[in-house]
């Protein structure tokens, strides 16, 4: 008797979980046909297809620009916010120190903290620094809140090593330097290749902070996109837009498979 | 097997060795020496302060006063990775991400040896503890044993002229151990290295060592080879800890050459011991040297007691018999398979030992009862 109930509530359960699913992810699958219009507005369910949109994105220079923008400023931001993220993450696990709880508050803040008011704050500050518009401004203000997104695995991943691998390494003559190197650093990089993936999708999809340091000359693919969003209603900002899900849906998936196979080899 | 890796094992002194956590002591100022090429035991019950001592000698754990020497030298300023000595720790500690030929190997690429001669070391290592074609194997593919071979390879490939154990065969189980602990004896002998072995098992301290420092409460209460501490223990903590041990309490009286222990109805004789004259005391006896002889019979001569048999524990080997003495403290009797008496739980007999298998030490605890009567007055069994 219950047999037959079971399995009606499983099938239940399954399809709740598909329609969440699909409640999630079909506002940013929408515009994968928006961008295959081949009309110059936004139509949906589109009436025909075309790549034209994806042509003029690549052909239009300050599109190209605000790509490659966002590329070197998402590449820079994780490179530098993974050392000082894994820098942060060891010192708050390997010691104990006054006022070590208020630290890790301040270097975990910037993501609770509106980034709307961090982006007033900085607008100020870079106003007097001269760094409005330029790629050292992006990847500072960037890195402030990519910094909690490597902070946190690669402190959880650290909690799970095991440290008397490094006094093995310490006794058979390794110096704190290269036991970091050998021993610690390729065990816990699982938790550092998130933290770097996520620096980098932190940076590549940040609006609010980008338009407040923008400039004409400089703009990430997010800025050009909500400029070109209130001018005009191209579909060429779909194109865009399917670009960059499908850039972060591609190097999710290839960590995802790394880690695991990683996990499976150790 | 190989001639080129012999080396010559270093000595160790400690000297006042101590180490503090705040208030708490860890290692109270002990002092004790490793001969070259000796196979030195630290035993003693957890948190005794034997694994602190390791580890100060290793240079994982900062010394608070005194000085660790190897061969005479201070070493306080080498930080443990050139402090130039093995370890094997009781995890294994093997690097999870490197095969076993590269974890052998570690040790050797941190010293920079081309790679010839590491590949000839790390093959000549794995064979030293059985484990020749394992070396592309990852750790986590091994067993337990094969990873501690493994640990103990990566100890000994660079030859250091020290090698520290920390509780090695803890994580494994007994007829495991009982083989390693043979092939330890056996690596000892072979390499000439000085080891500094820390356990809280006895048996394993009894069969490997050459001597034994029973450490209790962050000091060392004596130091001696396997018989030493069986036969002449000096304080009743090792009498205890080492082997099982018979106590019979009482004042310690003096008696001729010997000692004595006087308790309400009795005074026992030992041949030997150290406590002091009046002090609370007890006698103390292997269960193996004590015999069980019925109450029917005549009272029998020299040292006496009365008891009751609670229960009896068979052994294969042996039976151990446990007995209430009349001031309600338990004493242990062991009698060998070949020669059980027919006593039986719940009889009444007397228990007898010759003076000289018995030591008169000094109790730090209060006897388990009273204390002889002022007005009894000290009486000597005569012989």
């Amino acid at each position: 008797m219950r047999k037959p109930a079971a399995r009606m509530w499983k099938g239940a359960l399954w399809l709740f979980c598909a329609l969440v699913a699909l409640w999630l992810a079909a506002p940013s699958l929408i515009v994968i046909p928006l961008s295959l219009t081949d009309k110059p507005s936004f139509s949906f369910p589109p009436t025909g297809w075309s790549t034209r949109w994806y042509t003029n994105f690549f052909q239009d220079p300050s599109w190209v620009g605000a790509l490659a923008s966002s590329l070197q400023v998402g590449a820079l931001v994780a490179v530098v916010a993974t050392i000082a993220g894994t820098a942060a993450a060891a010192a708050l696990t390997r010691s104990a120190f006054r006022g070590q709880q208020t630290v890790k508050a301040i270097l975990l803040a910037p993501m609770i903290a509106p980034v709307i008011v961090v982006a007033v704050g900085l607008y100020a500050l870079f106003l007097r620094t001269n760094l409005l518009g330029t790629t050292l401004g992006f990847v500072i203000a960037h890195s402030v809140l990519a910094l909690p997104f490597v902070i946190i695995p690669v402190t959880a991943s650290l909690n799970g090593f095991d440290r008397r691998l490094e006094s093995a390494a310490a006794i058979c003559g390794a110096n704190r330097w290269t036991t970091f190197r050998q021993v610690t650093l390729p065990l816990v990089a699982p938790g550092v290749i998130s933290g770097a993936l996520f620096a980098f999708v932190t940076s590549f999809d940040e609006v609010v902070l980008s338009l407040f340091i923008q400039s004409p000359y400089l703009q990430t693919l997010p800025v050009k996109m909500y400029a070109s969003v209130t001018r005009d209603t191209d579909p060429t900002i779909a194109a865009a837009a399917t670009l960059i899900l499908g850039l972060t849906t591609v190097l999710t998936l290839t960590t995802t498979f790394y880690i695991a196979r990683r996990n499976r080899v150790r | 097997m190989s001639d080129s890796s012999i080396s010559q094992g270093a000595a160790i002194t400690l000297n006042k060795l101590t180490k503090r956590y705040g208030d708490a002591t860890a290692v109270d100022a002990i002092d004790l020496n490793a001969e070259p090429g000796e196979f030195l035991t630290l035993l003693g019950p957890s948190g005794s302060g034997k694994t602190t001592t390791l580890n100060m000698i290793a240079g994982f754990v900062d010394v608070t006063e005194g000085e660790i020497l190897v061969d005479g030298k201070p070493v306080y300023a080498l930080p443990p990775h050139k402090r130039n000595m093995g370890m094997v720790f009781q995890h294994y500690a093997l690097f999870p991400h490197m095969s076993v030929g590269d974890n052998v190997a570690y040790p050797l690429r941190q010293r920079r040896l081309p790679k010839s001669e590491r590949g000839r070391l790390v093959a000549d290592a794995l064979n030293k503890v059985g484990l020749a074609n394992l070396s592309h194997r990852m750790p986590r593919q091994l067993s337990g044993g094969q990873q501690q071979r493994v640990a103990l390879a990566r100890a000994i490939v660079y030859s250091p002229r020290v090698l520290l154990m920390d509780e090695p065969l803890g994580a494994l189980d007994k007829k495991l151990r009982d083989s390693l602990q043979l092939e330890i004896k056996r690596i000892h002998a072979e390499l000439g290295t000085t080891f500094v072995y820390v356990t809280h098992d006895q048996d394993e301290a009894l069969v490997l060592s050459d001597r034994i420092a029973v450490f209790n409460q962050g000091k060392i209460e004596q130091v001696g080879s396997a018989q030493d501490l069986y036969e002449r223990p000096s304080t009743i903590f090792v009498a205890q800890f080492v082997g099982e041990s018979s106590l019979f309490h009482g004042l310690a009286v003096d008696h001729g050459a010997g000692k004595g222990v006087l308790s309400s109805d009795r005074t026992l004789h030992a041949h030997r011991g150290d406590a002091r004259t009046g002090a609370p005391a007890a006698l103390v006896v292997r269960p193996e040297r004590i015999r069980v002889q019925s109450i029917d019979g005549t009272a029998p001569s020299g040292n006496a007691v009365r008891g009751r048999i609670l229960q009896e524990i068979y052994l294969g080997n042996s039976r151990k018999l446990e007995v209430e003495l009349g001031d309600g403290s338990k004493v242990l009797v062991r009698e060998s398979a070949g020669d059980v008496t027919a006593n039986r739980p719940g009889d009444l007999v007397w228990l007898t030992f010759r003076a000289e298998d018995a030591v008169v030490l000094t109790s730090n605890e209060s006897p388990d009862r009273p204390q002889a009567a002022d007005d009894h007055v000290p009486v000597f069994a005569s012989h």
